[in-house]
């Protein structure tokens, strides 16, 4: 489902991301950890290419997404994105940010689009707000409108970019949720997070980056129980007590 | 009793005399006329300068340099050249470079205030979409909006708001700059006036009554975009 070949990406004289290989199947829920500026929320960004590597390969659903002229725009429909700071759009109501691309970008009927938005707002337990803006919400409700609206996408993959990081912690765990029951469908799920507990349950495989390279690669059991690489047990230490 | 009359001295003689207001008063369609150009030049030209100001505004974010280069240009070369000098070149080089090419003057105006004040609009706007935080690009465009879509949807809507006072200037001052044309006479409220106070030299009331003219036009739109602005500011 995606591939990266030798990834590597430079901003300026600093090389955030290292001739990265990765290849995630369809329907995997890898979830990536690393100490901040270790080039994980970049790596994430390239695969939707909000941020263009420097060089390398970058295969999304069968397209090559370096080539030229590569239908970015179409591919990007397919792949979902959930952003740390929600970037709903405030001058939309929460039932328009759900259905606003849909219908836009995808020609998917009025119609069509608000019952399909109405059922993700259920699904995140939103439905009552439909009528509302975003800044009438809490940080976590926010989010979950953020995860309706990528859902009514209905894509193939979705990509989550330290989705908890900017909630106060009692609003952690009502999105974590979501986001948990999302991995039993059979979309292919990368996340970018800190929170060990979820890697733990969600995860089918964890890659740790450190200074712009993947140093582990594997199993949450492997990455918990036993980790190969020195910085990770340090890591580790650090964050789990 | 004769200071009095000293004070309403100049009722009867100079230039605000009551002789002079009659006259004018007997003439005021030909003010009437001029003011229905003035309002169509500036109506035709707002849609124009809104138009250009939108799509240059446009232009100078994108991530593309040749679009960005050509607005910077475009701007900088219609701000910081007078808007006279500039409605005289296109009355009088253009049939020069293109001979037989008949323009009238209307048209002439029209695209004097529309290019000039679409520089400065151009600025409103670009101004107005940098105010918008990058993740709102980011989020739409992850979405699978194109740029231009992404402006259209996202950008542009939230930039309303806080360009709609800047933006009210421009209009206004595009409503008044419209008298460049008098100088090609272009039948304009300015021009009018112009003409009419100069052949009987009752400039006073002309100018009093003009310039009102000039007011009861740009007044409505200031009045009409605080209320746009108090109603976008509920959403």
């Amino acid at each position: 489902m995606i591939k990266l070949v030798g990834v590597s990406k430079w901003f300026g004289l600093h090389h955030a991301l290292k001739n990265i290989d990765l290849e995630v199947p369809t329907g995997q829920k890898l979830v990536i950890i690393g100490p901040s500026g270790s080039g994980k929320s970049t790596l994430i960004r390239c695969i939707n290419m909000l941020e263009r590597p420097t060089s390398g390969q970058v295969i999304v659903d069968g397209v090559n997404l370096m080539a030229h002229r590569a239908p970015i725009a179409k591919v990007r429909q397919q792949v979902s994105m959930v952003f740390q700071g929600f970037n709903l759009y405030p001058h939309k109501t929460v039932l328009e940010n759900v259905s606003l691309a849909p219908i836009v970008v995808c020609g998917v009927s009025k119609d069509e689009a608000t019952e399909s938005a109405l059922k993700y707002l259920e699904r995140v337990g939103l439905s009552d707000k439909a009528k509302q803006y975003p800044a009438q919400l809490s940080g976590g409700q926010q989010q979950r409108v953020a995860i309706a609206r990528a859902l009514n996408m209905h894509p193939k993959i979705m990509l989550f970019d330290e989705p908890t990081s900017a909630l106060d912690p009692e609003m952690i765990q009502e999105v974590l949720e979501v986001i948990i029951g999302l991995a039993s469908s059979g979309i292919t799920m990368l996340v970018v997070t800190h929170e060990m507990g979820f890697a733990k349950e969600a995860a089918d495989r964890v890659i740790f980056l450190d200074d712009g390279s993947i140093i582990e690669d594997g199993t949450p059991e492997h990455f918990f129980e036993n980790p190969q690489h020195d910085r990770t047990k340090q890591f580790l230490s650090k964050i789990l007590r | 009793m004769s200071d009095l009359l000293a004070r309403i001295g100049f009722l009867q003689e100079g230039p605000f005399a009551i002789p002079r207001w009659t006259a004018l008063f007997a003439n005021i369609d030909v003010l009437r006329d001029g003011a229905l150009i003035t309002l169509l030049v500036a109506s035709l030209g707002l849609v124009m300068a809104l138009a250009l100001g939108t799509a240059i505004g446009v232009m100078s974010t994108s991530h593309w340099r040749v679009p960005r280069a050509l607005a910077r240009v475009y701007v900088e070369f219609f701000q910081n050249t007078p808007l006279l000098i500039q409605v005289f070149m296109l009355y009088n080089a253009i049939p020069l470079i293109w001979p037989g090419l008949f323009i009238p003057v209307i048209t002439i105006g029209v695209f004097g205030v529309g290019m000039y004040h679409g520089a400065y609009i151009a600025e409103v706007v670009r101004a107005g979409i940098q105010s918008i935080g990058r993740g709102q690009l980011e989020a739409a465009l992850s979405q699978g909006f194109s740029y231009v879509g992404a402006m259209r949807h996202i950008i542009i809507p939230q930039a309303m708001r806080i360009v709609l006072p800047p933006l009210t200037n421009q209009a206004v001052n595009l409503i008044k700059n419209t008298s460049v044309i008098a100088i090609i006479a272009g039948g304009d409220l300015m021009y009018a006036g112009d003409s009419f106070a100069g052949r009987y030299g009752h400039y006073g009331p002309t100018y009093i009554v003009v310039g009102l003219g000039y007011f009861l036009m740009c007044f409505p739109l200031a009045i009409w975009t605080r209320r746009l602005e108090e109603r976008t500011r509920e959403a």
